[in-house]
């Protein structure tokens, strides 16, 4: 009886990885029901999950590999267990222009240069702004979307803009500033504010949480996840003076020329029929 | 090659040069350090403890059982079912975002938080292990205490105990060195350890390969000390041994 019970779980143990693994797969693949090319994408998926089981084996160049973090409304958000938003949207566009399936790969922020750089994923995508410092270590396509850092704080705080902070700060006193690990937001905020006054997280939801919690007195994320996030958290405002302004790209390996050259000439045919333009406005409506 | 040169020097260049970068490796050494030390010897103190009772309760004979530890070994049951079933990185996030909600997020306070959370989930271990030492020293020995007149309390901590720690100090030093390392986790929360730091570089220059090695290398440096000076304490308690 023993063994037989052991035997049942080790099978449901085998069973949960097998079926682990299947949903990472089917995850990968962002579609949008709702949108107008919803038809040629669900095709693309069926074409994807049939295709899974032979791109594990044989490095299979007709996918395109997007990293990103899906944590990040508009950009990149899960919607059930596909990854929807701008960033998923445009990459399906590219994928479509250049013949290929695209595969997107939810990982850590942080980690996504690294599997950019390792080859891991062919290309990164997830709100990435462009700074000397990055330039040196990866390629960056065209710019395709702007982003703003914004101040999020609580409905009453006495912080009513970035001057504020600094004005806080030069009188002595404690602000805690939260933000999300590598990005730029974290970036410009440890370099104006100091290090000892920026904590920095995971994703920005957490950053958010903290806020809430009384933890942080204000949070520097992007607009337009800003704008989901105090959307969704009550008691929450975002401040009117911006913090900076900066352009995204998508980051390429500097060892893929090739890809990098590709994805421009699609990025840019894109942009110049207005497809770029829709999804934007698709997905921010009160910009 | 030369390429690979070029980048490692830029690399290097970028970890830890720039803007003074190599400032975060230094002063995430002193978190960490400061975490894996209070942690352990919280960890150790509540090890000990609930080790004694789990023992003093299972050693008395079947039929007479005192049901005052009976109660005490329950609860130390429960404490080790919990702490051990459950990840650490969970106990962490429980810790900060739901018992400590409402905590400002300063250094101090998530310094707080990880000790006494890395504290409590290695007490947890360290109380399995030093139970099994006690375990392993023969009733003779409290017999003999006793009867020569020692309370319980000056036998479990003049002969047994000492004994104890000397047949588990291997397995202490392995648990101290899965504490050290475990500590990087606390990136989570937010507190800038060593694991942090290169986290931060990696961020601003999208270098990967010199601050991920560079931490490692620091790692197994603080594990390697660790390392000698339990090798060090090991032999200096052997010394009793050889007369």
């Amino acid at each position: 009886m023993k063994k037989l019970i052991a035997l049942l779980l080790a099978m449901a143990m085998c069973f949960a990885l097998l079926t682990g693994c299947g949903s990472n797969n089917s995850a990968a693949e962002a579609n949008d029901d709702s949108n107008a090319s919803a038809a040629a994408e669900n095709e693309e998926a069926a074409a994807a999950e049939n295709t899974d089981a032979e791109a594990e084996n044989t490095d299979n160049d007709a996918v395109l590999t997007m990293g990103t973090n899906a944590a990040f409304p508009p950009y990149e958000f899960y919607d059930g267990d596909t990854i929807v938003g701008i960033d998923a949207e445009i990459a399906a566009a590219i994928a479509e222009k250049l013949g290929l399936e695209l595969q997107i790969v939810d990982m850590d922020f942080g980690s996504i240069i690294t599997a950019v750089q390792t080859g891991k994923i062919d290309m990164g995508m997830a709100g990435m702004t462009v700074t000397e410092e990055r330039l040196q270590n990866v390629n960056f396509s065209t710019t395709y979307a702007t982003g703003i850092q914004v101040v999020i704080v609580p409905e009453d705080s006495d912080i009513t803009s970035v001057d504020d902070i600094f004005a806080k700060l030069n009188a002595g006193e404690d602000v805690l500033i939260g933000c999300q690990e590598a990005t730029t937001g974290a970036i410009y905020a440890s370099g104006d504010f100091g290090d000892d006054h920026v904590t920095t997280y995971p994703n920005g939801a957490t950053a958010v949480q903290a806020l809430t919690q009384g933890k942080l007195d204000c949070v520097i994320i992007d607009n337009q996840p800003a704008i989901n996030f105090v959307a969704a958290n009550e008691g929450l405002k975002i401040l009117d003076t911006e913090y900076v302004t900066e352009d995204y790209a998508i980051a390429i390996s500097k060892d893929n020329e090739d890809l990098l050259n590709q994805i421009n000439a699609a990025l840019e045919e894109l942009i110049a029929d207005g497809t770029v333009q829709e999804i934007l406005d698709k997905y921010i409506v009160a910009g | 090659m030369e390429k690979m040169i070029e980048d490692l020097k830029l690399g290097f260049y970028q970890t830890f040069i720039l803007k003074d970068n190599y400032q975060y490796f230094v002063r995430g050494i002193g978190i960490t350090l400061q975490v894996t030390l209070f942690s352990l010897i919280f960890g150790l103190i509540l090890g000990v403890l609930v080790a004694i009772v789990r023992s003093a309760h299972d050693q008395q004979p079947e039929n007479r059982r005192n049901p005052i530890l009976g109660v005490f070994d329950v609860i130390a049951k429960i404490y080790l079912t919990v702490i051990r079933g459950t990840p650490t990185m969970v106990q962490l996030l429980i810790m900060w975002f739901v018992i400590w909600a409402g905590t400002r997020s300063s250094d101090t306070n998530l310094i707080r938080c990880a000790v006494l959370t890395f504290g409590i989930n290695s007490g947890a271990y360290v109380a399995e292990i030093v139970r099994s030492g006690i375990m392993s020293i023969d009733k003779g020995q409290m017999e003999a205490g006793r009867s020569l007149g020692l309370s319980y309390a000056q036998t479990m901590r003049r002969v047994i105990i000492p004994q104890a720690i000397k047949n588990v100090l291997p397995a202490l030093g392995n648990e101290m060195i899965t504490l050290l390392k475990e500590t990087s986790i606390v990136t989570v929360i937010g507190l800038k350890d060593l694991t942090k730091g290169a986290m931060i570089i990696q961020g601003n220059t999208y270098q990967a390969l010199v601050p991920y090695f560079a931490i490692a290398i620091i790692y197994l440096a603080m594990v390697l000390i660790l390392t000698w000076i339990m090798g060090k304490v090991e032999r200096r308690l052997r010394e009793s041994d050889l007369r």
